[in-house]
C-alpha cells in the first residue's frame, strides 16, 4: 500500500527513534511511504489556539499536497496530536463549501487546493493498522510473539476524543485498537486507570505541577498494575513519560518509576523481527532493556 | 421490556462504612433511561437509594452521573444503550457511579456547591457594564449574542466537572464549566471589564493556562457547550487582543510557537521552553532572571536529551527550514494582516447536508 506520509515535526525532532522505527517497519508491512517533506507543522492546538484561519490553511495545505501523491490511498501520520489537530480543521474545511473555498483561496498562490472528498482520508498508524491492513494481516506476519510481555496501552487524548470528530461513528472500536494489537502481537494489555487520559504535555511550560503530576500518575498506575512497558501512538506523550520521567516521580512521591515506553512502530517493529537497535530502542531515557532481555528470555518462535 | 442489572456504587456517610457496590434487578423497555432503571430501583427495592433528578428531559442538568465510567445525565442516556456497551466488561452490568471531582454526600449524590459552584462564582458570573446604564435597554449586535449562545447552553449538570483531567490532579484548577461561563461575559459587548476578567484568568495559575487540551469536557457534554473550545477562544482573546503576557508563560509558550513555524515550517522544538519563558523572544527567555529562574531546573531533561542520543548539539542549535517555507511565510503574513480574525463555529453554523436539529440550526445566514 501507497500511503502520503506525514511524520510530524517531533519524530523528526525530540524523538528521532520513532522516525527511524517507522521507517524500518514500513518494508515489514509492504507500505511504501512518500514523505510529505515540504509540509508544515499541524499547530499541535497552540496555532489553532491563536488564530483559526491561519491553522486551517496550513492544514489545507498539507491536505493538498497529500491528495497530490499519485495512487496513494490516503494520508498516514504517526502522531496522535498531528491526527487530532489535523482531524479538528478537516472537520471545519468538510463543514461548508463557502468555508472551504475561503481557505482554499489562501493558497490559490501556489496552485494548492484541498478538495472534500468522502473517500479521502488522513489516519494514525494505529487506525491505518487495523482498518486497512487489518490484523489478520499482521498476526500473520509476527515471527517474533510478544509473549509474556505485560503491555500498556497509552492512548492519550487527541487519538480518542471528541469521538465525533474522530470517526467514531463509522469505527466505534477505535478507543481499543492498541488492546487489540497488543493482543495480536502475543502480548498482554494490561488494564490500568490512565490508558486514555492526559499526559500532561500541553502544560509542561506552563503548569509543570499539573503536567508531571498527571504522567507519574499513569506511570504508576501501569506499574502498579504488573506492566512491563507503556506504549503510546503519539511522540508528545513519549515526551513527558519517557523524557520527563525522572523528574515525574518526585510529583507523585513515587521512588519506584522506571518504566520503559516504547513508540507504537517500535511495539509492532519488534513482533515482525525487526531488532531493538534498528527501531533505536537505545535512544530512550527510561532503558528499554528489561523489555529486551523478557523477549529473549521467551521461549524462540517457530 | 427487557431485564438490566445496575450496578450502583453505594455510600452513606452517616453508617461510618465504606462505599460499595450493590446490583439491582430492572425491567424496562430499552429506550427508557438509565434514570428510570435508578427510580425503579429505588421504588421497588430500595427506597434509601440517593439519586438527585428533577426534569427527567435533559434541562435541568440535576442528575449527571458516571455510567460505565463515562460522565453523562442518566435521564439521557438508554438503559438498553448503556447495557450493551456494558455487554463485554462488568458481565453486562450497567456501572452507575457518582460524578468525580466532586465530593460525595450520598450514593450518587455529589456536592456541587463545595467544587461546581464555587468555581463558577470565582469568574464572577454576572455582567459588570461600564458608565451609566442607557435610557432604554442596551442593544447588542445579533451577531455578538449568537456568539455567546453556545457558553450559555451550559445546564451547570457538571459532567465537564467530573470528566476534567487536569482538575483530576489540581482541584484548584478553575475548570471547563466556570471558564465556558466566564467566556459568556467576555464575548458580551456590553461588559465593561473585558480585559480585566482575562487577565484575572490568564495570570492565575489554575486559570485559562492550565488547561490540558485533553478534550473530555468536550465529549461528555450534553448540550455541546465545548467548554474546551471557549478556553482556547478566551486564551485567543487575551494574547492577540489584549496582548497579556502572563507569569504562566501562556502568551509566550504561544507566541514562542507560531513564530518557530513562521520561521521555520516546522517546530524548532530546542527553542520552544526558552522563548517560552521570554514572552517569545529567545535573548528575553534566557537572560531575564525570571526566564533563567524557570529554565535552571529544566536542565537535566536537556541533558537526558543529549545523554539518550535523541538530541545532537547541532539540533539543540540549529534547524533546517522547508523547501518552501517562503510558502509558509506568505501565509502567516497574509492572514495575520486581515483586520478581523475568521472563525468558524460549527455549534452556529452546522454541517452542510447535514440535518438541521436542535442546537445546530441557523447562523450563517446571518
Amino acid at each position: 500500500m501507497k500511503v502520503a506520509y506525514w511524520p510530524g515535526c517531533v519524530s523528526r525532532g525530540f524523538t528521532p527513534e520513532l522516525h527511524g522505527s517507522m521507517a524500518a517497519l514500513a518494508p515489514k508491512l509492504d507500505l511504501e511511504l512518500v514523505e510529505l517533506d515540504r509540509a508544515n507543522c499541524c499547530g499541535a492546538g497552540v496555532i489553532a489556539e491563536h488564530n483559526q484561519e491561519l491553522v486551517d490553511t496550513l492544514n489545507a495545505r498539507t491536505f493538498a499536497m497529500a491528495q497530490g501523491v499519485e495512487d496513494a490511498a490516503g494520508m498516514m501520520n504517526i502522531c496522535s496530536t498531528c491526527q487530532g489537530a489535523q482531524s479538528e480543521c478537516q472537520e471545519r474545511l468538510d463543514a461548508t463549501g463557502e468555508y472551504r473555498d475561503g481557505i482554499n483561496s489562501n493558497l490559490s498562490g501556489e496552485g494548492l487546493r484541498y478538495e472534500r472528498d468522502g473517500q479521502w482520508w488522513n489516519k494514525n498508524l494505529l487506525w491505518l493498522l487495523v482498518e486497512e491492513i487489518g490484523l489478520d494481516t499482521v498476526r500473520e506476519r509476527v515471527v517474533r510473539p510478544l509473549e509474556g510481555l505485560r503491555i500498556a496501552p497509552f492512548y492519550g487524548c487527541y487519538i480518542v476524543r471528541p469521538t465525533r470528530r474522530l470517526g467514531f461513528a463509522d469505527h466505534p472500536e477505535r478507543d481499543q485498537y492498541l488492546d487489540q494489537l497488543i493482543e495480536a502481537l502475543g502480548a498482554e494489555p494490561v488494564e490500568y486507570a490512565g490508558a486514555r487520559k492526559c499526559c500532561g504535555f500541553p502544560v509542561i511550560t506552563m503548569n509543570r505541577t499539573t503536567s508531571l503530576r498527571q504522567a507519574g500518575r499513569h506511570l504508576a498506575d501501569a506499574i502498579d498494575a504488573g506492566a512491563d512497558c507503556l506504549v503510546t501512538p503519539c511522540p508528545l506523550c513519549h515526551l513527558n513519560l519517557d523524557l520527563q520521567q525522572p523528574d515525574a516521580e518526585k510529583y507523585v512521591e513515587r521512588n519506584d518509576l522506571g518504566i520503559p515506553v516504547l513508540h507504537l512502530p517500535q511495539m509492532v517493529g519488534l513482533a515482525l523481527g525487526l531488532e531493538p537497535k534498528e527501531l533505536g530502542m537505545n535512544k530512550h531515557v527510561v532503558s528499554t532493556k528489561a523489555v529486551v532481555e523478557k523477549l529473549a528470555a521467551a521461549p524462540a518462535a517457530a | 421490556m427487557a431485564d438490566y442489572t445496575l450496578k450502583i456504587r453505594r455510600f452513606n456517610p452517616e453508617s461510618g462504612e465504606a462505599a460499595y457496590w450493590e446490583d439491582f434487578g430492572v425491567d424496562l423497555p430499552p429506550e427508557r433511561s438509565v434514570l428510570d432503571g435508578i427510580l425503579q430501583a429505588k421504588d421497588r427495592e430500595d427506597a434509601s437509594i440517593g439519586i438527585r433528578c428533577s426534569c427527567r428531559a435533559a434541562i435541568c442538568g440535576s442528575c449527571g452521573v458516571k455510567i460505565n465510567g463515562k460522565s453523562r445525565l442518566a435521564c439521557n442516556t438508554k438503559i438498553g444503550d448503556a447495557a450493551s456497551q456494558a455487554a463485554s466488561k462488568n458481565s453486562g452490568a450497567v456501572v452507575v457511579e457518582p460524578m468525580g471531582n466532586m465530593p460525595v454526600l450520598k450514593d450518587l449524590i455529589v456536592d456541587m456547591d463545595a467544587v461546581h459552584w464555587k468555581k463558577v462564582q470565582r469568574v464572577v458570573p454576572w455582567l459588570l457594564p461600564e458608565g451609566p446604564p442607557p435610557d432604554r435597554e442596551y442593544v447588542v449586535p445579533a451577531e455578538a449574542m449568537i456568539d455567546v449562545t453556545q457558553s450559555m447552553a451550559c445546564i451547570h449538570c457538571g459532567a465537564c466537572v467530573s470528566a476534567c483531567l487536569s482538575l483530576e490532579v489540581d482541584p484548584g484548577f478553575i475548570g471547563p464549566a466556570a471558564l465556558a461561563k466566564a467566556y459568556r461575559f467576555v464575548g458580551d459587548p456590553r461588559d465593561g471589564a473585558t480585559e480585566e476578567r482575562l487577565r484575572d484568568l490568564a495570570e492565575d495559575p489554575h486559570g485559562i493556562y492550565d488547561c490540558t487540551h485533553c478534550f473530555a469536557c468536550i465529549e461528555v457534554c450534553p448540550k455541546d457547550v465545548a467548554p474546551m473550545s471557549q478556553i482556547m477562544r478566551l486564551r485567543r482573546r487575551a494574547t492577540a487582543d489584549y496582548e497579556i503576557k502572563d507569569r504562566n508563560n501562556g502568551y509566550g509558550h504561544e507566541q514562542a510557537f507560531t513564530s518557530l513555524v513562521e520561521k521555520y515550517g516546522t517546530l524548532f522544538e530546542a527553542q520552544l521552553l526558552p522563548r517560552s519563558l521570554g514572552d517569545g523572544s529567545l535573548v528575553k527567555g534566557q537572560l531575564s532572571p525570571s526566564g533563567a529562574k524557570q529554565l535552571i531546573p529544566t536542565l537535566p531533561t536537556a541533558a537526558r536529551g543529549l545523554k539518550s542520543g535523541k538530541v545532537s548539539p547541532r539540533k539543540a542549535l540549529t534547524h533546517p527550514k522547508l523547501p518552501d517555507q517562503k510558502q509558509v511565510r506568505r501565509i502567516f503574513k497574509e492572514i495575520e494582516s486581515k483586520d478581523e480574525r475568521l472563525e468558524l463555529n460549527l455549534y452556529i453554523v452546522g454541517e452542510e447536508g447535514a440535518e438541521e436539529e436542535g442546537m445546530a440550526e441557523g447562523g450563517l445566514e446571518a
